[in-house]
């Protein structure tokens, strides 16, 4: 039987075409490679290559034609020892696509069904008479990671000056000398190789964690956070996993300029596929680092200078892990919802505690993970006190306080008896000058304001 | 515009293989040419004929509609990933590529009904038709992907051969890459690290001459590429790729030196793209003599004919095989196009593993 030849789409946007010139005619013999004819497709003129072998039966469509719909026969193959002179019932030259090899139609797809929000996980309960030890978050990161490698033998931690320098910011120390050099692994200063490295290590079935010596230089890597290890499982169908976690100091620290003073929480936070924790306290610093660790997916984890050394209670269990996605509730209040996150945190306590002195209770929220965004909690607290202000140390514009007013409005309208606020750094990128920086960066007395502004108790 | 003119390294060599320049360093042995029974040549001419009607099928379904977006072709390049891959140990070593990956998926045996339905976006494609042409895996034979980004999985590359290492499995990993990836900087951060602590990993630079319209020597100040290694003491061999036994043979004198302990190698396998570099590239950057020329001298599917010929393997059995391929490719086919695309609620599956 006959071979058809039809119209084909060269581009993927080609829907028709000109046949601009035939380059064999009827009777001749062609074969797999040949150039059949010259396409003029939307983008450019493109050779038509033979699949088959045979002979050219009849030529449907003549060159010079325009406007040949994708998919129309324009031509007969005669297979070996058929009869080149008799196609099977020749179809008409300007036939319609075939109803049998239809391009996916680009009707509008209906909406898909999204899946109900699963129920969030608490915070293990802390059994009564527990002691508690104060920790610095250095110290509680450090902590969470060996106590994760003595469990797991595929842990292991990459970096820049991780193992003999015992970390440029001293989170990692005491590691090499526990766990050995195989699996405290001094690196290069290579951020998108080692990066890639890890990604690949990881698919490969380990589960590295890959210190950035801040997240300024990951900027270098991220196509591998991004591309590599946040989308493998869903391209993969599920089928091939990257439990990676990318950690490293996040956000301004003091005095360092524009190329190291900056918060990716929200381009991070905007990935599916990616976990992103951005921890304020130690005991969140430890009980997040471990589920990190732990979970089969990617997670961006952004710590903070500033924070490092300051120390803070940690419940002195065995094997303290917290649930990944879920807010806590570090004051209870009920005139105003302040959210922040990492060293936000700090000061919208701060301001809570200052405004208590002016009779104002607020409550508020560490949203602790970015990605996925706990947006229950907020909504919740937000119903209670009808007022919300998101303190971030962060540009405004795009920002996960942009986001929370968004969430506000679609999930929480009815509930806001005035429009929410953000606090967040000035729009500029990180001066050095002392007086500049401090300028530009978020502190109380602006939650403060901000917060009586939303109350109209200015 | 004036047409390029043919140049001498558009066509592949027909030496076996060049060794890296004399040094004072050791270095891998010289390869010889693969010493193939009349039944491993018979196995190699159905891999790589089933990767050619394959991809000339899925040429023919582009042109349909049936596939979308970007579909890169490995037509010419067969003998490449049929004589590395035939070499290697598939409970242990791990391969990655980039993204023109439906013959390293064929010569793995991988059924070539799901890679035509991933090609089509079918449910029953091996990604769910999640993935497409770019992103195909195949976790059980170790088989990794399927990157979209140039030059990534170099780097990712490296890392299965880093986790190969850190258990001690006694696996190599083979990464693939192109004449235009050679000139990513990340490549160059991983040819660091992987000699730096001798990694058990192949460098496979696939160089098809043209990095999409860019040739060779419009591109690298060291066309040689199999050289791109020496700074990092990587040794390298430049490999004739059209030539299955050649690939075969130099594949194994690298896997000598690699699982040795010895670290990395860099081989260059000099072949040849039929086709464009996607389906809608016309390929104007090269003239169509070029192109003809490759396929009348040194086409690796008929030099393997050839080969059969004088080891006495029939005329007739080689047509048998022809058939059966022929019939393999276009069941694949049929079923890519007759099995249904993926429920919408596919949609939100798969973006992360757990619950929070």
């Amino acid at each position: 039987m006959a071979i058809e030849l039809k119209m084909p789409a060269l581009s993927p946007t080609m829907e028709e075409g000109t046949l601009a010139k035939w380059l064999v005619k009827e009777g001749d013999t062609v074969k797999s490679g040949d150039i059949l004819a010259e396409i003029e497709t939307d983008k450019a003129t493109m050779e038509f290559e033979a699949i088959d072998e045979g002979t050219i039966g009849q030529i449907l469509v003549a060159e010079g034609t325009d406007n040949v719909k994708v998919g129309t026969v324009i031509a007969t193959i005669a297979g070996e020892g058929e009869d080149a002179a008799a196609p099977a019932a020749a179809p008409a030259p300007a036939e319609e696509p075939k109803a049998e090899a239809p391009a996916p139609a680009p009707t509008p797809a209906p909406a898909a069904e999204k899946p109900a929000a699963t129920e969030r996980a608490s915070d293990p309960a802390i059994p009564e008479g527990t002691a508690m030890v104060k920790l610095t978050v250095r110290e509680a990161l450090r902590d969470a990671m060996a106590e994760e490698m003595r469990k797991d033998d595929r842990v292991f931690v990459m970096g820049e000056e991780v193992a003999e320098y015992q970390g440029a910011y001293k989170v990692t120390q005491g590691l090499l000398q526990e766990f050995g050099a195989q699996r405290v692994v001094d690196t290069p200063i290579t951020e998108y190789g080692f990066a890639g490295l890890g990604a690949g290590a990881a698919m490969g079935g380990l589960k590295p964690i890959i210190e950035f010596m801040t997240f300024n230089f990951a900027m270098q890597a991220i196509d591998h956070i991004i591309n590599s290890a946040a989308k493998t499982n869903y391209m993969s169908g599920g089928q091939m996993r990257c439990p990676i976690v990318f950690r490293g100091p996040n956000g301004a620290a003091a005095r360092v300029g524009a190329q190291h003073s900056q918060n990716y929480g929200p381009w991070y936070a905007s990935v599916p596929g990616l976990i992103v924790i951005a921890p304020y306290d130690a005991a969140d610093a430890k009980g997040l680092m471990k589920a990190a660790i732990r979970t089969e997916d990617p997670v961006v984890f952004l710590e903070n200078e500033l924070l490092y050394g300051r120390s803070f209670e940690v419940p002195d269990v065995e094997d303290f892990v917290l649930p990944i996605g879920k807010a806590r509730i570090m004051r209870q209040g009920g005139d105003v919802t302040i959210v922040s996150y990492s060293i936000g945190v700090g000061l919208a306590l701060e301001a809570a505690d200052q405004l208590a002195g002016e009779g104002i209770d607020a409550e508020v929220i560490d949203l602790r993970t970015l990605r996925p965004l706990d947006t229950a909690t907020v909504l919740a607290s937000l119903k209670k006190t009808n007022h919300l202000v998101v303190v971030e140390e962060g540009w405004p514009v795009c920002s996960i306080a942009s986001e929370l007013a968004m969430v506000a409005m679609e999930h929480g309208f009815d509930d806001l008896d005035a429009p929410v606020m953000r606090v967040c750094n000035e729009d500029v990128p990180l001066p050095y000058a002392n007086n500049l920086e401090k300028a530009a960066l978020v502190d109380t007395p602006r939650v403060v304001k901000a917060v009586k502004a939303v109350l109209n108790r200015a | 515009m004036a047409k390029a003119p043919a140049r001498k390294s558009a066509a592949p060599t027909k030496t076996a293989s060049t060794p890296a320049p004399a040094t004072n360093r050791e270095m891998p042995r010289d390869p010889v040419p693969y010493d193939a029974s009349p039944e491993e040549l018979e196995k190699f001419y159905r891999e790589m004929l089933l990767i050619r009607r394959f991809e000339e099928k899925a040429g023919q379904l582009y042109g349909l509609g049936l596939i979308g977006g970007f579909c890169h072709l490995y037509i010419g390049q067969e003998a490449v990933a049929v004589g590395l891959q035939s070499a290697l140990d598939g409970d242990k070593d791990s391969v990655i590529t980039g993204y023109r990956d439906h013959g390293h998926m064929l010569a793995y045996g991988i059924d070539p009904k799901v890679i035509m339905a991933e090609l089509t976006g079918r449910q029953a494609g091996i990604s769910k038709g999640k993935g497409g042409s770019m992103h195909m895996f195949s976790v059980e034979h170790k088989f990794y992907g399927g990157h979209g980004i140039v030059g990534a999985q170099v780097s990712l590359g490296t890392g299965l051969a880093f986790a190969h290492k850190y258990r001690g499995d006694g696996g190599v990993a083979m990464a693939y890459f192109g004449d235009g990836a050679a000139n990513q900087g990340q490549v160059y951060e991983s040819f660091n690290m992987a000699e730096l602590w001798k990694l058990p990993i192949i460098f496979v630079i696939e160089n098809n001459q043209y990095a999409m319209g860019t040739s060779v020597n419009r591109a690298s100040a060291e066309d040689q590429l199999y050289r791109r290694g020496e700074s990092f003491r990587i040794p390298g061999m430049q490999v004739d790729g059209m030539d299955v036994l050649a690939v075969r043979g130099a594949a194994e004198a690298a896997l000598e030196w690699v699982r040795a302990g010895k670290g990395p190698v860099l081989m260059e396998l000099k072949t040849y793209r039929y086709r464009g570099h996607s389906m809608s590239d016309p390929a104007k950057y090269r003239s169509r003599e070029e192109v003809q020329a490759v396929r009348d001298k040194s086409d690796a599917i008929e030099h393997l004919k050839k080969l059969m010929t004088d080891a006495g393997v029939s005329e007739d059995k080689i047509k048998d095989i022809d058939k059966e391929i022929r019939q393999v490719v276009a069941e694949s086919a049929d079923f890519a196009e007759s099995a249904p695309e993926p429920e919408l609620s596919e949609l939100y599956t798969d973006v992360l593993v757990e619950q929070y």
